[in-house]
């Protein structure tokens, strides 16, 4: 297929049919077949074929490049038919658009390809940051409508659980619009701005760091205050007398603390407000915010109460800092036990530094949640129930665009899938609203006459690589989370 | 790469789907095996060949239509320009206003003209051209929740009746519209008069200058689109109860005319939550639903 370029805009024709289109960038043709994707003619509707064996990559490529077409599109085995691309219709009371049968280490494997519509749908945001977004159940919105809530905190990040079907069809029509929207961009790996009643606004992008309320987060912390020093306490002895690493959880203090107890680090007078826990561990020591370790503090001496004048001595000297190592001070105190901030020294840095290599890159990840309906099921077998079983039973194998998926435990097929492991635009919706997802089941060809499956439907693989409405990608990224 | 039109039989084995380019088809037919046999070799004979030879005169089809004059050859083309020629003189619209319905009728044109059949429908992408038996009834569900238990409205085409096109046309279409309706479904003597008419009326139901309505000129967006820099509606935000009535009231107002003039039997025009019916019987009382499995014996607009 010959795509022209056209001069200065990037517009291009498109010769696929004789209606012979021009396609903006982004735009797709008449047909809503083919597009313009970064002045390449694409396919969007294309039954999506996984090659397992190329690298890393997971992005479209051309349909065909310009050049001689070598007539190849797979080759077997190592390609996976996707459901990407494969249409469906709602409740899915005929067969599934695609069945396909093809040859696995001599084993005959079925693999029947469906997008599915999924109402009961959302996708639960893991947000690595110690900054405050915002209350536990708060409201989470979208355009200013609920698509969901906060919720627990875990390691070094935020839970958000999105979307869900009180959000999609049991509110408002622009409520279940925009959820909609907003489930369909987070998982196409689009950014989403997100504001938290009470708390923080966060742009959320998978695989991406999290932006909140305008800044970039870098870093995860190290661990909580606590832990800080347990893991620097022998690092930083011998080059100061004290050290307090502020963090919204868990605020540590070296003297008081069992890592500092037994390096035999004397007192040194420190009275941290907040509630202590243990020895040198202290709760609330101020409001959680987006200032210094995750709490709205800008001045780390807000934390401390004066030092006791029975066990301070002048021209001692303390490290503060957060437990990512983003903020650091270095003080002195001085004739009046006040602490005056200093240069901090430079073996100091290096430890505030190091606390900073440990702290893992900030991401926003993404899962997308689902659940496989009863009609869904009937396309691919005549007794739903029974795919039910075969995939509790490991029988039959569960992915999602050809990416492998969770299955919960209990009724149903209620799966989640990581969302950067899909390809591009994997996802699409109905306005019921609704989302669309592509779902495969793999299981072999017996085990498929015995479920009930729809054997006069079941198509060799070598029918669809015949057919030109397939598009070859490369495989998504193998490991989770990880990008290009 | 030569390009190769889609022929075969849905997965239900019972219908058959045509695709080429942008012309998208389902196509069933009732009636002896034999008659349903010919029926189907006739609407493929027809099909291959007939996006090229429509593409032989797009330029020309892509301007707007002369009310009195025509200077396309084609068979399908010439239906095109009927459909749209006594709205010419009013409003702007080109012949590809009713490329859909007129490739519709055409392709049935073929069944009939080749078979006895009972009963028959293509329908391109929601422009349906109906052959209809003595007896015989099309039922057409308007719905706008697919997963909903049933659908909102049903418009049943009996045999009697004089329509024998479907069409609907509204800003979430794979065309762009003029107007803000969600859809218009019309019915008409012919799939080609439907489609175009689905179109003006879809574009007269609007408010004018109305600050939530997002509009962008047509070729930012294809360009090459027959409507060149008019702007057409990409977005429509919150509306008052009576902004949307009124946003309705003005589409009525011109399917009532062209109902007045015999070039409909009847519409249905929604916005949002809301809906008017002009002039047809077809359609049922609000508030029924019927079963999704008989309306699926018909056709579904979503």
């Amino acid at each position: 297929m010959l795509t022209e370029p056209t001069a200065a805009d990037d517009k291009i024709r498109c010769d696929a049919c004789p209606v012979m289109c021009y396609i903006k960038p982004g735009a797709a043709g008449a047909c809503d077949r083919y597009a313009n994707h970064d002045g390449q003619l694409v396919r969007v509707d294309p039954h999506i074929l996984l090659e397992r064996t190329v690298s890393h990559g997971g992005r479209l490529v051309p349909f065909q490049k310009t050049g001689d077409w070598d007539g190849k599109i797979v080759q077997e085995p190592n390609i996976f038919v996707t459901a990407i691309g494969a249409g469906t219709t709602y409740p899915d009371y005929k067969p599934a658009p695609f069945i396909v049968s093809s040859e696995i280490d001599g084993v005959d494997m079925v693999t029947v390809v469906t997008e599915g519509i999924f109402s009961y749908c959302g996708v639960k945001v893991k947000i690595d940051t110690d900054r405050y977004l915002g209350p536990e159940t708060a409201t989470v919105r979208a355009q200013g409508e609920a698509i969901g809530h906060v919720t627990t905190s875990e390691y070094g990040s935020q839970m958000l659980s999105l979307g869900g079907v009180h959000h999609l069809t049991g509110g408002s029509k622009k409520e279940g619009r925009v959820t909609c929207d907003a489930l369909m961009d987070l998982s196409n790996c689009k950014p989403v701005e997100l504001t938290i009643d009470g708390g923080a606004t966060v742009v959320v992008q998978a695989g991406h760091a999290p932006v909140v309320n305008g800044v970039p987060e870098e870093r995860m912390r190290v661990g909580c205050g606590s832990a800080t020093i347990g893991m620097f306490a022998k690092q930083w002895h011998g080059k100061v007398d004290e050290v307090v690493v502020v963090d919204d959880h868990i605020t540590g203090v070296l003297s008081e603390h069992q890592a500092g107890k037994l390096l035999d680090i004397a007192d040194t007078g420190i009275k941290l407000k907040g509630r202590r826990s243990t020895p040198g561990r202290y709760f609330q020591v101020a409001e959680p915010g987006t200032g210094w370790g995750g709490t709205k503090i800008s001045d780390p001496l807000s934390v401390l109460g004066p030092f006791d004048a029975k066990k301070a001595r002048p021209g001692m000297t303390m490290l503060m800092v957060s437990t990512t190592g983003e903020h650091a001070a270095f003080y002195e105190l001085d004739a009046a036990l006040k602490p005056v901030e200093k240069q901090m020294p430079a073996d100091l840095g290096l430890s505030v530094e190091r606390i900073q290599e440990n702290c893992e890159p900030a991401l926003c990840t993404v899962l997308f949640m689902a659940g496989a309906g009863g009609s869904l099921r009937a396309g691919v077998t005549d007794n739903p129930v029974r795919l039910t079983r075969s995939v509790k039973d490991a029988l039959t194998r569960v992915t999602s665009g050809g990416a492998p998926v969770y299955v919960w435990p209990g009724g149903g097929i209620t799966f989640m899938v990581d969302v950067t492991r899909l390809p591009a635009g994997a996802f699409g919706y109905v306005p019921t609203p609704a989302l669309v997802a592509p779902i495969e089941f793999t299981l072999r060809l017996s085990d498929y006459a015995a479920l009930g499956g729809h054997m006069d439907h079941v198509r060799p693989l070598a029918s669809l690589k015949g057919n030109t409405e397939t598009l070859q990608i490369s495989s998504p990224p193998s490991a989770p989370g990880s990008r290009p | 790469m030569t390009r190769t039109p889609q022929i075969g039989f849905l997965a239900d084995g019972r219908r058959l789907h045509l695709q080429d380019g942008p012309i998208d088809l389902i196509v069933e037919a009732t009636g002896s095996q034999a008659d349903k046999r010919a029926a189907y070799a006739a609407a493929v004979r027809r099909f291959s060949g007939l996006l090229d030879e429509l593409c032989g005169e797009l330029p020309l089809l892509r301007q707007a239509a002369h009310p009195a004059r025509c200077l396309l050859q084609g068979k399908v083309a010439r239906r095109m320009h009927d459909a749209v020629a006594p709205f010419a003189a009013d409003c702007f619209i080109t012949p590809m206003a009713a490329v859909a319905g007129a490739v519709a009728e055409e392709i049935l044109g073929a069944m009939t003209a080749n078979a006895q059949l009972e009963r028959a429908y293509v329908n391109n992408g929601g422009d349906i051209a109906l052959h209809l038996a003595d007896g015989a009834q099309f039922t057409v569900g308007l719905a706008d929740r697919p997963d909903a238990p049933g659908v909102l409205r049903t418009m049943i085409i009996h045999a009697d009746d004089p329509a024998r096109g479907v069409a609907t046309s509204g800003r979430h279409g794979r065309s762009f519209s003029l107007g803000i309706a969600d859809a218009v479904t019309v019915l008409a003597p012919t799939a080609s008069q439907a489609d175009a008419a689905a179109t003006i009326i879809a574009n007269a139901v609007d408010l004018p200058g109305h600050p939530a309505i997002v509009r962008c000129p047509a070729h930012d967006l294809q360009p090459d689109s027959d409507l060149g820099a008019r702007p057409v509606t990409r977005a429509v935000g919150e509306l008052s109860n009576r902004e949307i009535e009124d946003a309705l009231e003005a589409g009525a107002h011109s399917a009532r005319k062209w109902l007045a003039a015999g070039l409909i039997d009847g519409a249905a025009l929604r916005l949002h939550d809301e809906m008017i019916v002009v002039g047809t019987r077809a359609v049922e009382v609000p508030g029924l639903r019927v079963p999704l499995g008989r309306a699926a014996e018909g056709s579904l607009h979503v």
